[in-house]
């Protein structure tokens, strides 16, 4: 690996260059061995033998005027690579146990949202070890401090890093099953098998796994050299398999966080300030609070004023009658105006580059509004805080920093705090924080009882955490159809990355290809792909303003980056003549990109004739080891624009979306598709309709009827969603892949059939409002009492 | 404290509490059936969409005061039995889908389309685009086009 990084321009070649893609392809050949560890029944562990193998060195060849680029940080080593490094010295602390029921079991060290991990991670399972799926209970491992940077949920890294350590485990207690099989029936272990959960003899006789696990069992831990099977005698792996929690999803069984019944844990809201972040000083009307009906507790918190009820209609009702005095927020009075102005003046200067005097210039400038990434589960968290312990109950993408900060909370020390992490409700990035459950600590803490804490939507719009307003500008030239340089510059209000993520970074560091950038501008440089040829290119990133909550939100810079890069894209294109589709195709860096690409431009019909006001918009996207493509069909039409869905935001209607994605080794095509289904809706809607408006301190959007998030009556007719097949026979990532796609080739089919191209997204910021914003004191609107008059 | 009585997924229960605390929050706070999900409290995610004397409704809108005795209320747990399977044909065309992904909206969603179903049905049609594209029960995991393919699917079950 060669650092410090330096970019040089290549030499014009005559045909396009093919890159080989070399990311990922070193950590994934680390080596696990599986270790029997010393238990009552057969439990195994991975452990990492040996070390990274060397990346081939990238080249170029070929000819047509393209000019090369060379790769670029991510290229090399990109945050997927630094998330997988970090959680190799833990690997071998994870364990997958067999009782003698015949059940393996295994707590998974990931947070499962809905993006389906848990489903693949049995498949894997089950798959390696010859059993039935059903026989294989994944359930979400508590904090556990020893996995240091091996538990956290993020960047759509989970199966990328536990797909190895979790067949070599399956591996390893399928050949100590063998051998113990072998052991008692006086066999060869050569010449007995599995299948079904049970190893076979040669007469045909079968002794069931959870008769082996007693024996199977070490007095001392014993390294175990078991070869995974060959990713064709997999029979599971790469087929289409429904959710593992299915049923319990469609029956209501399946429980949430406020679904749990702990003792004592009774329904707590907060009632928070006027502005963002504001803090409470004091509460003037305390008795008349605590005598709402069915208020048990009033406590001011650092937060607020917490409210615990009997019921959480209660804490509302209580909510609504807190006088209290505030400290202003930390947006103090801004409003986007003044947020976006901020962003100007830190923006760093395109370059100018030294090109040939004839060479034409290109330049974009984009703005990304705040956009929420609220989950339909608000922030919540069941706490029970005790003199000398602690409690807590969340769905938690990093329980680990969760434990850490509810201990520094409550005084207590970290070994006495335990983090269940609990199944969540729709994650998105806004899991990575544990806003609720830090609050709901201190809140039971101050009471001096058990509470179950929940956000309030409004809470959960307004004060939760946003992806951050950014700019995005583009400077390129180009001469005789060749594009000669490429910058970009991104300038966001600050993500914050206080969750963890620092950790995996700086862990990684000796292996980072950049040197001397910050943190932030650090993750921008490992997530940002060179896509095309474009000549000389850079990319950077430059950070403002602290005093919004804020996180990625499926994807962190990508969605926004994308969209910037796609649409000059197809300006360059426009300007040199070239069909969107043919000019990406000639420019475009790898060959699975061009696969992907071509796969939608042919499945979706590319260039086929449609009526004014309607047209095909094209991108592409490269991350998390993988290759996506999407073409895109709008109908701008006014007629369309204008239809009536009763208190509905209509607007372009996205008719058709083709996505092509390639994943390295696909796990599970079903579960794939649904996250890419998952992934274009948001990308439609951070193209469209959804954002956040700032004025005066707080946000406006209060609730779903304010924050237009994609829903039936935006969703696509026409979705073909094609699973590439595999390609490596290592997986990639998958649930943030799909939005950038998505939202840059919406953007680039709006361009095409409005005629003009838009610099502002999601395209209806600046429209006027289309809701009356809610109170801000009372900070909570009261449930209506009509609802018997609206059913149907 | 007032007393209130109404059936229940077939059963008759008796609760005392304020007349004017949301069923949404007695069927979960007090009742322990969590099967309808919070999601805004003011009707218009429709994550807790139920069923009242077999038409949907959102028991977050609804005062428990505002329901008689022989009002019958119906949540994603009480569903099946209304065809005595062990699961409604909708539910089978979710999970033969595979619909669910986060699942949190999903009963409410669920609910919303057997109603659907059923309101096209009393009028003598079949379900449209625009029937589809007039549900407003959110789903932020954007699961969409399979919930559409799932409520055509159960409809034809039903």
């Amino acid at each position: 690996m060669s650092r410090p990084f330096r970019r040089t321009p290549g030499s014009v070649e005559s045909t396009p260059p093919e890159v080989p893609d070399t990311t990922g392809s070193a950590l994934g050949r680390r080596r696990f061995v599986g270790l029997l560890l010393a238990a009552p029944t057969l439990t195994v562990t991975a452990r990492l033998l040996g070390d990274v193998a060397t990346a081939p060195p990238a080249s170029a060849s070929g000819g047509g005027l393209v000019v090369p680029t060379p790769d670029g940080p991510a290229d090399i080593f990109d945050v997927s690579d630094a998330q997988m490094l970090t959680v190799l010295p833990t690997a071998s602390l994870i364990h997958l146990t067999l009782d003698t029921a015949g059940v393996a079991h295994f707590a998974l060290h990931r947070s499962e949202n809905g993006q389906g991990i848990t489903t693949s991670t049995a498949m894997l399972i089950a798959d390696e070890l010859d059993m039935p799926i059903q026989d294989v209970s994944v359930t979400l491992a508590d904090a556990r401090p020893e996995l240091l940077m091996n538990q956290f949920t993020g960047g759509s890294n989970s199966t990328m890093s536990t797909y190895r350590p979790i067949r070599t485990m399956a591996a390893a207690a399928r050949k100590r099953l063998v051998e113990t099989a072998a052991r008692r029936t006086g066999h060869s272990a050569s010449t007995l098998r599995t299948a079904d959960g049970h190893v076979v003899c040669p007469d045909g006789s079968r002794i069931a796994y959870g008769d082996l696990a007693v024996d199977a069992a070490v007095d001392e831990d014993t390294p175990l050299v078991a070869p995974l099977k060959p990713l064709s005698e997999l029979t599971m792996v790469g087929q289409p398999k429904g959710r593992t929690d299915a049923h319990a999803s469609v029956t209501g069984t399946k429980e949430f966080a406020m679904d749990l019944k702990v003792p004592g844990a009774l329904p707590t809201m907060v009632c928070r300030a006027p502005r963002l972040n504001g803090k409470p000083i004091r509460l003037l009307n305390h008795d008349e609070v605590k005598a709402m009906p069915g208020v048990t507790h009033v406590a001011l918190v650092s937060t607020g004023i917490a409210i615990r009820a009997r019921t959480f209609g209660q804490c509302i009702d209580a909510i609504r009658v807190v006088r209290a005095e505030w400290t202003e927020g930390t947006a103090g009075r801004k409003s986007d105006a003044d947020v976006l102005a901020d962003l100007r003046k830190a923006e760093i200067p395109l370059l100018v580059p030294k090109v040939p005097v004839l060479a034409q210039t290109v330049e974009t400038d984009f703005t990304f509004r705040f956009a929420s990434n609220a989950a339909l589960e608000t922030n919540c968290a069941i706490a029970d805080v005790r003199s000398d312990r602690a409690e807590v109950w969340s769905g938690l993408q990093v329980p680990l920093v969760a434990r850490k900060d509810i201990a520094e909370k409550v005084g207590l020390p970290e070994k006495a705090v335990a983090v269940h992490v609990t199944l969540g409700g729709g994650a998105f990035g806004r899991k990575a924080f544990s806003d609720a459950a830090i609050e709901a600590a201190e809140v039971s803490k101050e009471m001096g009882v058990p509470v179950k804490l929940m956000w309030h939507r409004v809470d959960d719009a307004r004060v939760g955490r946003v992806h951050p307003m950014a700019t995005s500008r583009i400077r390129a030239t180009v001469l005789a159809g060749s594009v000669l340089t490429w910058d970009q510059r991104h300038t966001s209000v600050a993500t914050d990355f206080t969750h963890g993520f620092g950790d995996v970074l700086t862990a990684a560091a000796a292996e980072l290809p950049v040197v001397d950038l910050g943190f932030s501008e650090t993750v921008y440089a490992l997530t940002q792909g060179t896509h095309y040829n474009f000549g000389v290119t850079t990319n950077l990133l430059n950070e403002v303003d602290h005093g919004f909550n804020t996180g990625s939100m499926r994807g962190i810079y990508s969605p926004n980056a994308a969209t910037a890069r796609e649409l000059t894209v197809d300006k360059i294109a426009h300007l040199v003549n070239s069909d969107p589709y043919q000019f990406r195709r000639k420019f475009i860096r790898r060959a699975r990109g061009r696969a992907v690409l071509d796969k939608v431009a042919q499945v979706g019909s590319w260039g086929r004739q449609m009526p004014a006001g309607t047209a095909q918009g094209i991108a592409v996207h490269e991350e998390y080891h993988g290759f996506s493509a999407c073409l895109v069909e709008i109908d701008c039409r006014p007629e369309t624009v204008s239809r009536e869905v009763p208190e509905a935001v209509t607007g372009p209607r996205v008719t058709k979306v083709v996505f092509a994605i390639d994943v390295g080794l696909v796990i599970n095509p079903r579960g794939l598709e649904a996250q890419m289904m998952g992934g274009i809706m948001d990308g439609l809607a951070m193209t469209l309709t959804s954002s956040m408006h700032l004025e005066d301190g707080h946000f406006l959007e209060a609730s779903w009827d304010n924050y237009a998030y994609t829903r039936q009556w935006n969703a696509p007719p026409q979705l073909e969603i094609i699973v590439m097949p595999s390609t490596t026979e290592e997986p990639g990532g998958a649930g943030e892949f799909p939005v950038a796609t998505s939202a840059a080739a919406v953007a680039t089919a709006y361009a095409r059939a409005t005629g003009t191209l838009p610099t502002e997204f999601p395209v209806n910021h600046s429209a006027p409002l289309f809701f009356t914003p809610k109170s801000f004191e009372p900070p909570l609107p009261a449930s209506p009492t009509d609802g018997l008059s609206h059913t149907y | 404290m007032p007393t209130h009585t109404f059936k229940v997924n077939g059963e008759t229960v008796t609760v005392d509490v304020e007349d004017d605390v949301r069923l949404l929050w007695v069927l979960r706070d007090i009742l322990g059936i969590t099967g309808p999900k919070y999601g805004c409290g003011i009707n218009v995610c429709k994550a807790c969409t139920s069923h009242v004397n077999g038409k949907a409704f959102n028991p977050c809108s609804v005062p428990v005061g505002a329901l008689e005795d022989d009002d019958e209320i119906t949540t994603i747990e009480g569903l099946p039995a209304t065809v005595g399977k062990d699961l409604h044909p909708m539910q089978e065309a979710w999970i033969d889908r595979d619909v669910a992904q986060c699942g949190y909206c999903q009963p409410g969603q669920i609910m919303a389309a057997v109603a659907l179903v059923k309101k096209v049905r009393s009028e003598s049609r079949s379900i449209t685009d625009a029937d589809l594209d007039g549900i407003r029960n959110i789903c932020r995991c954007g699961t969409y086009v399979r919930i559409r393919e799932a409520i055509r699917a159960g409809a034809a079950q039903m």
